[in-house]
């Protein structure tokens, strides 16, 4: 399946400023397997020490929190779009 | 429809003790002839009570607008001075203002704009000790701050106190907005369990603001305040609004309750206030970037000295190209996140001394050359910041 996966600003950096990237995948596993073969520095961003998905990034297909679907099982249809989206604390000074 | 439901913990309608007086009526007026406001929306925005924390980027539009609205009773929580980095996006102050406690000014300022109102003012860091006694005065709190322990404090005690938190956070071109804690509606928890711990998370590196994005995520937060006082519109609860001033895009993503929540679940573990710092793992400034205190440094005013005296030493710069036309020390330039496939640059033979901005992403170069193996690496202390106060002062600041 060919979809899209929106890259966030605070890791842009990590995938060479890319706002998204589009790639085959048939699953959210997939998708970010694939994307962290392609941005080796964005893997620890995205995942902790033991291999899960970080807390304080959440990923979602279309407008639904992968974690109220099948988690990184979710499955993906051609032309989905998959969001990274990171909390942010900024509001004056960072 | 959201327009019939309960939406907040406000009145169903306005005092019926309440009035305005003719030159309200007037200043208003653009208000009252709407039928959505009029003259019982106007009521509640007048015996309204919304705690604005922070008085920065996001609280200057959010306290403007709600000032004009006539929201009856404003709290400010701040405890910072201005600045002139302020200026460029904080619209509450005046290049007059620099040097003055933010509260004071943004306080003058909204009773210029509208003496009608109360402004109560807090000059403090908002803490566990004193906010459930801050906020409980008020119906909702807008939460305008700018790092993650207060987010979560500001989260924790709307959640404990039953009061509506409308949310909004900016990076760069990127904003988030929505509102937290209203009565069946996710907390920021349910959102994100917990914080990214320090260091992760791009901090000046990434850093910088369009100056106008706060001014839209501010007024979107004023707008959604401004409708949970009066109860109409459908308010993005349950809803995570998405905004990129660069691509000129919103988007919109579902927002759940977690009924496993550990502070709005069914269960929740987390009943009163607790040390905030701990949780986000964040003790202080030093403690805060943890590299810097174990890698090798070296002090700006020695390298000054053995540059001056013709050491073979490599300036590494790791910042990003436009950082590097501000200002630099004409050092090879590999920004930090470009450094692990461009090593191959470096000579692992020659002394290395890595600088960025303030020293935390070059501690961060430091520590990663070492691991590849460089043993002659060192980081220039407090940066090129450092640079400017102790050897150079004709080097910008930024």
């Amino acid at each position: 399946m060919a979809v899209k996966v929106i890259i966030p600003t605070p890791l842009r950096p990590y995938t060479s400023k890319k706002e998204s990237v589009e790639l085959q995948a048939a699953t959210v596993s997939e998708a970010l397997a694939s994307l962290t073969t392609l941005f080796g520095d964005l893997k620890k961003h995205l995942y902790s020490d033991d291999g899960k998905l970080r807390s304080f990034v959440n990923v979602y297909v279309n407008d639904e929190d992968i974690r109220y679907l099948r988690g990184d099982q979710t499955p993906l249809r051609e032309g989905d779009i998959l969001s990274i989206v990171p909390s942010i604390a900024g509001g004056t000074q960072n | 429809m959201a327009t019939n439901t309960r939406i907040s913990n406000l009145p169903e309608s306005a005092n019926a003790n309440a009035t305005l007086s003719k030159e309200e009526v007037m200043r208003y007026s653009r208000h009252l002839i709407m039928p959505e406001v009029g003259m019982d929306g106007q009521l509640k925005l007048k015996q309204a009570k919304v705690l604005c924390i922070g008085t920065g980027g996001l609280g200057a539009p959010l306290g403007l607008y709600l000032a004009a609205a006539g929201v009856g009773r404003i709290g400010l929580v701040d405890f910072d001075s201005v600045d002139l980095t302020n200026l460029q996006r904080q619209i509450l102050f005046g290049t007059s203002d620099i040097g003055r406690p933010k509260i004071e000014a943004a306080a003058d300022r909204l009773r210029n704009l509208n003496p009608d109102i109360q402004i109560d003012q807090f000059e403090s860091r908002l803490t566990s000790e004193n906010a459930l006694d801050i906020l409980k005065n008020y119906d909702m709190v807008v939460d305008g701050t700018d790092n993650f322990p207060t987010r979560y404090l500001v989260n924790d005690a709307c959640v404990i106190l039953g009061k509506s938190n409308v949310y909004g956070s900016i990076f760069r071109f990127e904003g988030q907005i929505t509102i937290f804690g209203a009565p069946g509606g996710p907390c920021y928890r349910c959102l994100y369990p917990e914080p990214p711990p320090p260091g992760l998370v791009p901090s000046c590196a990434e850093g910088g603001v369009l100056g106008v994005l706060p001014g839209i995520v501010g007024a979107i937060q004023a707008a959604e305040t401004l409708k949970l006082i009066i109860g109409k519109g459908e308010p993005l609860i349950g809803r995570l609004l998405l905004f990129d001033a660069l691509a000129m895009r919103f988007r919109e993503l579902k927002l759940r309750k977690n009924p496993e929540c550990p502070v709005c679940g069914e269960h929740p573990t987390i009943t009163k206030l607790i040390d905030y710092a701990e949780f986000c793992g964040v003790r202080g400034e030093e403690a805060a970037n943890p590299a810097q205190t174990t890698v090798p440094e070296i002090a700006p005013r020695e390298l000054k000295a053995r540059l001056d005296r013709g050491d073979d030493l490599f300036v590494l710069d790791v910042r990003e190209p436009h950082e590097y036309q501000i200002c630099n020390l004409g050092g090879h330039l590999i920004p930090l996140g470009e450094l692990s496939r461009r090593v191959n640059e470096l000579d692992s033979s020659r002394e290395i001394v890595a600088h960025c901005r303030s020293g935390k992403r070059s501690a961060e170069a430091v520590e990663f050359l070492r691991s590849a193996g460089f043993r002659k690496v060192l980081n220039l202390k407090g940066g090129i910041l450092a640079w400017s106060d102790e050897v150079d002062a004709s080097v910008p600041k930024y």
